[in-house]
């Protein structure tokens, strides 16, 4: 057992982990949440055991939380509300003539 | 999975429009327009407080709730239904997890979580106070005590906090399972020999009563209900979703030839609702205070269960250790070369 010097670690001092699952092959992995886990490989066999319980993956991805980098919240309407005006660039902006059919 | 409208802690009985703000007023618009809140998104302390509190009490539930059912997994009845028990049971842990990283968005830790539920600081739903006593109670905890859960549940996947609100997604399909098994249970025993049949009712009269006070005190008795629902948290009622409890499950005991042990239980045509009897409130407050049956016992069961697992983690802490120092010293040899 470890000497009482070095205090174990709990469950809560291992690093967190964001888990992403492929439901299917050909499909995007796609994230489902996040858990601790010792190391990556250990995080791998916890998301099985609990993200996966009814088939709901073929593939598991595991990456450490600390490692994601997020935009920022405050600037979401600067960096998305621009491509509000955009919408031409949907093709449903534009009218086809009924005679042309499909394009 | 099992939530318990109940609010034990006075101090977030503030109302949420006491301390407005302009930040606070764009936060209830977006929650007014069912927007979802995230984590990095600004919230008032009190919705952090509200949601860290509902959020891990429910994961609390969770995990304590494997504890009733745990102890018949060895003496379920025959192979499937020890299996069934089994898959139950870890979906229970399973649910518990998701719950657990939901609440440690809002900026507590796992740590912090698991000594309150250990030191009895935070609750969890007081429905696992109760005993199993016979294999009946396992169906019934399934068809009755899930299904209570569901009933509770479904509303808070449109809850306004998007992690909490996505795990009930996820938990309320596998709920689903637990129901239905639950109620297969308590069917076969129906279905059986009289002796059977007299178990399940047996196991009725018992948890009856306890199931309708999962879903908290009366509306009229219940100041936090005004606020979580101001927050788009809580999203019905507690008498409305017991009503419809009580509407749906009377049908259900019809079918299995069960009677609901309430003398005053009667359909009531003007309102379109079935009547019922008064809720035992002190026996309510009781349990949730600590006096029930199996306090004692279940957070005695979980504080070994956690304790008696500690090893466990530190060999994989350890394990996990020894595979970085290896890797470090694989990385230096490569370099030397």
């Amino acid at each position: 057992m470890s000497d009482s010097s070095s205090k174990s670690l709990a469950p809560t001092d291992w690093p967190l982990f964001e888990v992403f699952i492929r439901s299917k092959q050909g499909l995007d992995h796609k994230h489902v949440g996040s858990l601790h886990a010792s190391d990556a490989e250990h995080a791998i066999a916890l998301a099985r055991d609990v993200y996966t319980r009814r088939q709901e993956g073929v593939s598991i991805w595991v990456v450490p939380s600390k490692a994601i980098t997020a935009s920022n919240p405050a600037l979401k309407n600067e960096n998305f509300d621009p491509m509000a005006s955009k919408i031409y660039r949907h093709p449903t902006f534009y009218d086809i003539p009924e005679e042309i059919g499909h394009m | 999975m099992y939530t318990q409208a109940i609010d034990t802690d006075p101090t977030s009985r503030n109302s949420p429009t006491s301390h407005a703000s302009v930040a606070e007023d764009v936060f209830l618009a977006r929650i007014a327009q069912d927007e979802k809140i995230e984590p990095q998104d600004w919230m008032p302390e009190a919705y952090r407080k509200t949601l860290v509190r509902q959020i891990s009490q429910h994961a609390h539930s969770e995990v304590v709730g494997m504890l009733p059912e745990g102890g018949w997994i060895t003496r379920a009845p025959s192979l499937r239904r020890k299996e069934i028990l089994l898959a139950k049971v870890q979906d229970e842990g399973g649910h518990g997890l998701y719950l657990y990283s939901a609440a440690e968005t809002l900026g507590v830790s796992r740590e912090q979580l698991i000594d309150a539920l250990h030191s009895g600081k935070a609750k969890y739903s007081s429905i696992f106070n109760y005993e199993t006593k016979t294999w009946a109670d396992i169906g019934t905890i399934g068809w009755l005590v899930d299904g209570a859960a569901i009933m509770n549940q479904v509303p808070l996947c449109r809850c306004s906090y998007g992690p909490y609100a996505r795990a009930m997604i996820r938990i309320c399909k596998e709920e689903s399972f637990h129901q239905r098994q639950g109620f297969d249970i308590v069917r076969a025993l129906c279905e059986g020999t009289p002796e059977q049949k007299a178990m399940a009712q047996e196991s009725l009269n018992r948890w009856w009563w306890p199931t309708l006070m999962m879903f908290g005190p009366h509306d009229s008795d219940s100041t936090h209900t005004g606020q979580a629902s101001a927050y788009g948290i809580k999203r019905i009622s507690n008498d409305d979703l017991r009503q419809k409890f009580v509407d749906v499950t009377v049908a259900q005991a019809e079918f299995l030839g069960l009677s609901i042990p309430d003398p005053a239980l009667r359909w009531n045509a003007e309102r379109g609702h079935y009547d019922f009897g008064k809720i035992d409130w002190d026996e309510f407050w009781r349990v949730v205070n600590g006096q029930g049956p199996c306090n004692e016992a279940r957070m005695h069961d979980r504080i070994s269960a956690f304790e008696e697992g500690r090893w466990v983690r530190d060999a994989a802490s350890a394990h996990a250790a020894k595979r970085a120092a290896r890797a470090v010293a694989r990385a230096g040899a490569l370099e030397a070369a």
